[in-house]
């Protein structure tokens, strides 16, 4: 390798690097031929979809490549000198020191009966700094972090604090050595909108001030609008399309690339506006859960007041963050969850309290659509088994049950033969059109899908959202969408209701929340979510 | 975190309640001690009288409540056989008992947990399947037939005769101590790979901790959580086994004090250690409840 002059040598230099699959893996290589460099001061992300080998570069920069993936070619060079070969024990004072990482998951990533103070000392420890001045360097960090209250922080245990405060936490902890590189892998996926533009500004404002050079693994174009001065897109090891952020957002050249773009920005259908006729009705919902025994009672309001309808054949959105109480509600409309006060009514029937065979008759026609296909289908039952056995509950016979259940399959982008096979043949995008499937077997007039595409990837994600339309002019049912992902809200749903700790705070149309938002919350959603308009953004 | 002690208090005491109420009722229904204590042709005045010495012709409820009573100021009966009080007979036993089921805690704890260890670190290698195969192996193994194992081989190999009065402890307690042994390394082992192959582990190897630190300082911590539940779990075990061993070795310890006293019905001895055991047990669970608070901030603080 050619030594560059100083100035302009790469913080990072990735040359022709090759790491290899076990024999039995889907490919040859995890990661073939990769090349990449990232400047001081700069960041590059490095785009793709699950699976596409971005997170194994990542690991073979930190020398952290297991036995399973073995590197076979290639080099990794800092500041144009070679790392050592992978697992060396040399590694140990460049991580951190020089190359620091953050994960996807920044409270799994914190041992958790350690108090984070000691887990920070124990940084500075193990690269042998003096005990005496520990405090005040942790002290220092948490600020530039801005993280208040550093000692509350420092005293508490990582479920003490939340997971935006847990992932300024873990990068005060990649910032204490003042490394030149920072391995950014997924840091945001994990979070809320609002705290994922609070992290994206954080990493964005270090860079900066720091100098450091950054890789950003990420498989969401929005963010990449958001951060990126360069872009590498991975597609299953090879790296397909490299350039500055601006030209790749606004030119992407390859196909993969602009799939990928084109997905990350799915644009609202114009459906026709049918007079509608009210489906289901909910009027002053409350719930409020209680846990804890004898001593130590405790209450959680975690739905207030909420009103609802959504009409014949129209899609309503449930929009908010984790714990915004938007799944209880529904719980609460499905009749999983009895409420504290308040009446549902279903066809203009009354279904507060209903109980017995009546329940069992509503549950056909309420079917539900869950985020993890992974857990939603029995590992142990045949695909057309588990689509079956609803509809052979309720009467049909086993054998019109099973050919519904190929047709279905058919229909929602299947073979028909898939039907003979078991969940895990299957990938998550497929396994979700199979919980579509099994939920339109028994012709529902109301299908609920709670944060139905969150678990997958983009381009799948789109697939599965068009799927939802499609089945939807079909079978003419009613959606209830639950989501904390605007740009989904927007792309399948015809009304939309925000909710925040258990409270409605906007409703309306697509259209109008969307362009008009009219309570600060909506506005900073939106103004949070890394892929509002993201071309106008990087229009500079 | 007081409430938390205190709610587990009140649930040991509850527990304790139930144990002798039951154990007072099902003795008093499997057979009436007073005959078995008759000799085997008298009369029926006799085991009448044999009754009324023993207060058992009284209603039921008039000797529970006596027995409560008792209870509560540390009255707990006497052995029908040798008439002296239960707890002194107990007493005489205990050192044995605690001698040789202690020896066994430690033999499972010191090779099980290092052993565990050992097979988790070197995962799939032929040590984690030679130690795991030994750990089944020993897991599986009867006691009695173990322990007879050990006795026919030293006595007929090199003619040392183990057992009764004056015997050294070590063999019952390899006996004992080799179950649990099996238990603990399995169950060390399988805590620890997941431990180690949680997220926070890759970020500590990320952060350039060593190896042997990540594993003694974040990987070991936690593994020892949930093994903190099986080792106050195996105390049951350990006492159950403790019975039978004893037999084996004739180790006059409170195990064979309980055959002898059930086989002769011996109603307050038998009364008395099975509250003992229930004690033990109770207590043990309390002590892992309060180790957890230790280890484990996430239920001391919240």
């Amino acid at each position: 390798m050619t030594k560059v002059g100083a100035r302009d040598a790469p913080t990072l230099l990735v040359s022709d690097l090759t790491v290899g699959l076990p024999p039995d893996g889907d490919r040859k290589f995890a990661v073939e031929n990769a090349s990449l460099a990232v400047m001081a001061g700069q960041t590059r992300c490095l785009v793709g979809e699950s699976g596409s080998g971005k997170s194994v570069i990542g690991n073979a920069i930190l020398g952290m490549l297991p036995d399973a993936l073995p590197q076979l070619s290639g080099s990794v060079a800092l500041h144009g000198e070679n790392l050592p070969k992978q697992r060396d024990p040399a590694f140990n004072s460049i991580r951190s020191a020089r190359i620091a990482t953050i994960f996807q998951d920044a409270s799994a990533s914190l041992n958790p009966i350690k108090r984070i103070g000691k887990q920070l000392a124990e940084i500075l420890q193990v690269h042998g700094f003096d005990a005496s001045s520990h405090k005040d360097r942790i002290r220092d960090v948490l600020a530039a972090v801005r993280l208040d209250e550093p000692d509350r922080i420092m005293r508490a245990y990582p479920h003490q604090i939340s997971g935006g405060q847990a992932q300024r936490v873990v990068i005060a902890g990649a910032l204490l050595l003042k490394p030149s590189l920072l391995i950014a892998d997924e840091p945001t996926t994990a979070l809320d909108v609002t705290t994922q533009a609070g992290i994206l500004k954080l990493i964005a404002d270090l860079k900066k001030e720091l100098g450091l050079a950054v890789l950003f693994v990420t498989h969401d174009f929005g963010v990449v609008a958001e951060i990126a001065d360069h872009v590498s897109v991975m597609k299953d090891g090879v790296i397909v399309e490299h350039g500055a952020a601006a030209d790749i957002l606004t030119s992407p050249q390859h196909a993969y690339t602009q799939k990928l773009i084109a997905a990350a920005q799915p644009s609202a259908p114009d459906k026709p506006i049918t007079a509608a006729e009210e489906l289901l009705q909910a009027q002053d919902i409350n719930l409020v859960y209680r846990s804890g025994g004898l001593l130590n009672r405790q209450r959680t309001h975690a739905v207030r007041n909420v009103s609802l309808e959504i009409a014949k054949g129209q899609t309503l959105g449930l929009v908010g963050e984790s714990g915004s109480g938007k799944s209880s509600l529904a719980r609460a409309l499905l009749r999983l969850e009895e409420t504290d006060s308040g009446t549902i009514r279903y066809n203009g029937h009354n279904i507060t309290h209903l109980a017995g065979p009546d329940l069992q008759r509503l549950r056909k026609s309420i079917q539900v659509v869950l985020q993890d296909p992974y857990s939603a289908l029995n590992p142990r039952k045949l695909v057309r088994a588990s689509i079956a056995e609803g509809p052979i509950i309720h009467g049909m016979p086993k054998k019109k049950a099973y050919a519904r259940a190929e047709e279905l399959l058919e229909l929602t982008g299947l073979s028909s033969t898939a039907g003979q096979r078991y969940p895990h043949e299957f990938s998550g995008g497929q396994r979700q059109r199979i919980c579509i499937a099994r939920a339109l077997a028994l012709e529902p007039e109301l299908l609920v899908a709670d944060e139905a595409v969150s678990a997958l990837d983009v381009s799948v994600q789109a697939q599965i959202l068009k799927l939802f339309a499609d089945m939807q002019n079909r079978f003419g049912f009613a959606m209830l969408f639950i989501t904390h992902d605007l740009r989904v809200a927007r792309a399948v749903c015809d009304d939309i209701i925000v909710m925040k700790s258990g409270e409605v705070l906007e409703r309306g149309t697509v259209t109008s929340v969307f362009t008009h938002p009219s309570h600060d919350y909506t506005k900073a959603l939106l103004a949070a979510a890394p892929t509002s308009d993201f071309l106008a953004l990087r229009g500079k | 975190m007081l409430t938390y002690v205190l709610s587990k208090l009140m649930r040991a005491a509850v527990t304790m309640l139930i144990t002798v109420s039951l154990v007072f009722t099902f003795i008093r229904f499997s057979g009436d001690p007073a005959a078995a204590l008759a000799p085997p042709d008298a009369p029926q005045e006799v085991i009448d009288q044999y009754a009324e010495q023993m207060g058992l012709d009284k209603p039921f409820w008039v000797q529970y409540s006596g027995y409560i009573g008792g209870l509560m100021v540390g009255e707990f009966g006497y052995s029908v056989h040798t008439g002296r009080a239960v707890e002194e007979l107990f007493l005489e036993r205990l050192p044995y008992t605690l001698q040789l089921g202690g020896c066994a805690f430690l033999i499972a704890l010191l090779f099980g947990i290092p052993l565990g260890s050992l097979a988790a670190v070197n995962r799939a290698s032929k040590l984690d399947r030679l130690v795991m195969g030994f750990s089944v192996f020993a897991f599986a193994m009867p006691n009695f037939l173990f322990g007879l194992i050990i006795i026919l081989t030293s006595a007929l190999w090199f003619q040392i005769y183990l057992g009764g009065e004056g015997a050294n402890v070590l063999f019952p307690a390899l006996t004992l101590g080799l179950a649990s042994m099996g238990g603990f390394a399995r169950f060390t082992r399988s805590s620890l790979l997941e431990i180690i192959n949680a997220p926070f582990m890759r970020a500590a190897e990320a952060r350039g901790i060593p190896f042997m630190r990540r594993l003694i300082r974040h990987a070991a911590p936690n593994a020892a959580i949930p093994l903190v539940t099986l080792v106050g779990l195996s105390i049951g075990g350990l006492i159950a086994g403790s019975v039978v061993t004893e037999q084996v070795f004739a180790w006059p310890g409170v195990g064979q004090l309980l055959i002898r006293s059930v086989a002769t019905r011996d109603l307050a001895m038998v009364q008395f250690l099975v509250l003992a055991v229930a004690f033990t047990m109770v207590l043990a669970n309390l002590l892992v409840d309060t180790l957890y608070l230790l280890i484990d901030p996430r239920i001391r603080v919240r």
